[in-house]
């Protein structure tokens, strides 16, 4: 679109430009109110220069700090699916089961392509971790990634990833169940930033839909593994039959998932009023900071 | 429970305002309405008898949420009520956890709005079949869908962090509710009715998209937001 084309013309000229006209957050706003007609999808690579120019140096962490480090969850995700997918046969993922699991795998390698975009049309560099799995294999376990969760000694408590189905699930669902606490913990750097937080809660979302979807399966194929009242949302902190379950080192290493999400008041409102602690707990999922979750939790599936 | 429609006479055609303030002021019943009133410029906009308004600036977007979980809430409330034929324990048990959410939901909003917040509304559930399956899990997965949708498409309209995070501890978890529905109609976890495929982005909506959805469920006054574009 030309118009976009001149928004991007009249900044390399004057970089003070978007903040010459206007303030920062209406900025963005009102750009993207009369870009209607411009898929939503596009919106973040035809503004990325100017939420470099408006939020790069403003925040803390910045947004394309925030990009970042969701691009890392989501590689880690796509690289998994990924394995996963081309692994089928061997780990045995049902038939019935294998749409959900592609078009999470769809889903992942989407958002990582879209974050990606975002990040390249900025000029900024991935971060590290990111730049080093940069191609994505498929068919073979990353050499970036380690997903028995031993930090690359490959004999973690998920060992059994890509040839038993219960953990591969157990697995899904630690990393979907990280990246919803991951994106929540995210959005307030990103507040009233419509695009990009408005895409951010929109992968955020999704992300939750695949946890749930991830433990409904696991309800499904129930064994002495899995408790019987294991439900799609978050139930306590991690100790109850919301936890990953699969052996104790597994529940031990994953944890830090569901540190401090048993919380039964919010915002000095005290939920017991209204219903069970349990139920407290489950209808508010918390979020994590992305030291907690780079340090505590995808630590364990990085070489 | 008062009915919107009681709150909306108290909100008075032609009642002057200031008599108003002073008639609600004297009881609680009449707090929510003092609300919606008092959140207008009196100089700008006169009162509106002909819709709710959910107010301006946070208070809207809060009072905006509140309205989607009250009728949530009623919705699984009546769900529980009159079990559609053929229910197992198991579909049960689960909507009986997202009715307990969705109450919790909305009374943590109730309570977090106080005198801000909008009237109790009276939902109209004529369309939906509570005796069929089908009709009421396609109903669940319209307001999960429609939940999560509205969450995100106004979170950028949020100008208090603590509330854009608690915006953020919700909609997850109606997202994880509308998984659910969507595996008990036997279906994928998702479709491009809600998922741009090609981004992997869920697809939010205005509070105009969604009010005009949710005006359909309740009796009475629709709901309005001037200030948050509808």
């Amino acid at each position: 679109m030309n118009l976009l084309n001149l928004i991007s013309d009249i900044q390399a000229a004057d970089p003070e430009f978007a903040d010459r006209v206007s303030p920062r957050r209406s900025a963005i706003k009102n750009i993207t109110s009369f870009g209607s007609k411009v898929a939503v999808a596009a919106l973040p690579f035809a503004f990325s220069t100017l939420f470099k120019k408006a939020y790069g140096q403003s925040a803390n962490p910045s947004v394309n700090d925030v990009l970042n480090f969701a691009l890392t969850a989501e590689l880690t995700e796509a690289c998994f699916y990924n394995t996963a997918v081309a692994r089928a046969g061997e780990i045995g993922i049902p038939s019935g089961d294998l749409d959900a699991i592609k078009l999470i795998q769809a889903d992942e390698n989407n958002h990582v392509n879209f974050i990606k975009s975002v990040l390249t049309d900025a000029n900024v560099s991935a971060a590290n971790k990111a730049r080093s799995t940069n191609a994505i294999t498929t068919g073979t376990v990353s050499a970036s990634f380690d997903f028995s969760g031993a930090k690359g000694a490959g004999n973690g408590p998920f060992a059994t990833v890509f040839s038993s189905y219960p953990i591969f699930l157990a697995t899904a669902q630690a990393f979907e169940d990280t990246g919803v606490r991951a994106y929540k913990g995210q959005a307030g750097f990103l507040k009233g930033n419509q695009v990009v937080l408005t895409a951010a809660l929109n992968i955020h979302s999704v992300e939750a839909r695949h946890a749930a979807y991830l433990r409904r399966l696991r309800t499904l194929r129930a064994s002495s593994s899995v408790t019987a009242d294991f439900r799609p949302w978050i139930t306590g902190d991690g100790t109850t039959a919301s936890a990953i379950t699969v052996s104790s080192a597994a529940t031990a290493a994953t944890n830090p998932i569901y540190a401090n999400d048993n919380q039964t008041s919010q915002a000095g409102v005290n939920l017991t009023s209204f219903g069970s602690a349990k139920a407290a707990s489950e209808a508010f999922d918390e979020p994590l900071t992305s030291a907690d979750v780079v340090n505590n939790i995808l630590v364990n599936f990085l070489r | 429970m008062k009915t919107t429609t009681q709150d909306e006479v108290l909100a008075g055609k032609g009642m002057h305002r200031r008599s108003f303030l002073k008639f609600a002021g004297a009881g609680a019943v009449a707090a929510g309405v003092l609300a919606t009133a008092a959140c207008h410029d009196p100089y700008v906009t006169a009162n509106d008898p002909t819709s709710v308004d959910l107010g301006t600036g946070d208070i809207a977007v809060l009072n905006y949420a509140y309205a989607l979980e009250q009728l949530e809430a009623a919705f699984y409330v009546q769900v529980l009520s009159s079990p559609y034929s053929g229910i197992t324990t198991e579909e049960r048990n689960l909507l009986t956890d997202i009715r307990d959410h969705e109450v919790i939901h909305r009374e943590f909003f109730k309570a977090a709005l106080a005198g801000n917040a909008i009237p109790g509304l009276t939902p109209n559930f004529s369309k939906i079949n509570f005796a069929d399956r089908a009709s009421v899990l396609g109903a669940a997965k319209t307001f999960e869908d429609l939940g999560v949708a509205a969450y995100n498409g106004v979170g950028y309209m949020i100008q208090t962090t603590d509330y854009l995070v608690l915006a953020g501890k919700i909609v997850s978890v109606e997202a994880r509710h509308a998984a659910l529905i969507r595996n008990l109609l036997g279906q994928n976890l998702a479709d491009s009715t809600i998922l741009d495929m090609s981004t992997g982005l869920e697809k939010s909506q205005t509070p105009k998209q969604v009010l005009a959805q949710a005006n359909q469920f309740i009796s009475g006054l629709p709901l309005a937001s001037p200030a948050l574009g509808a």
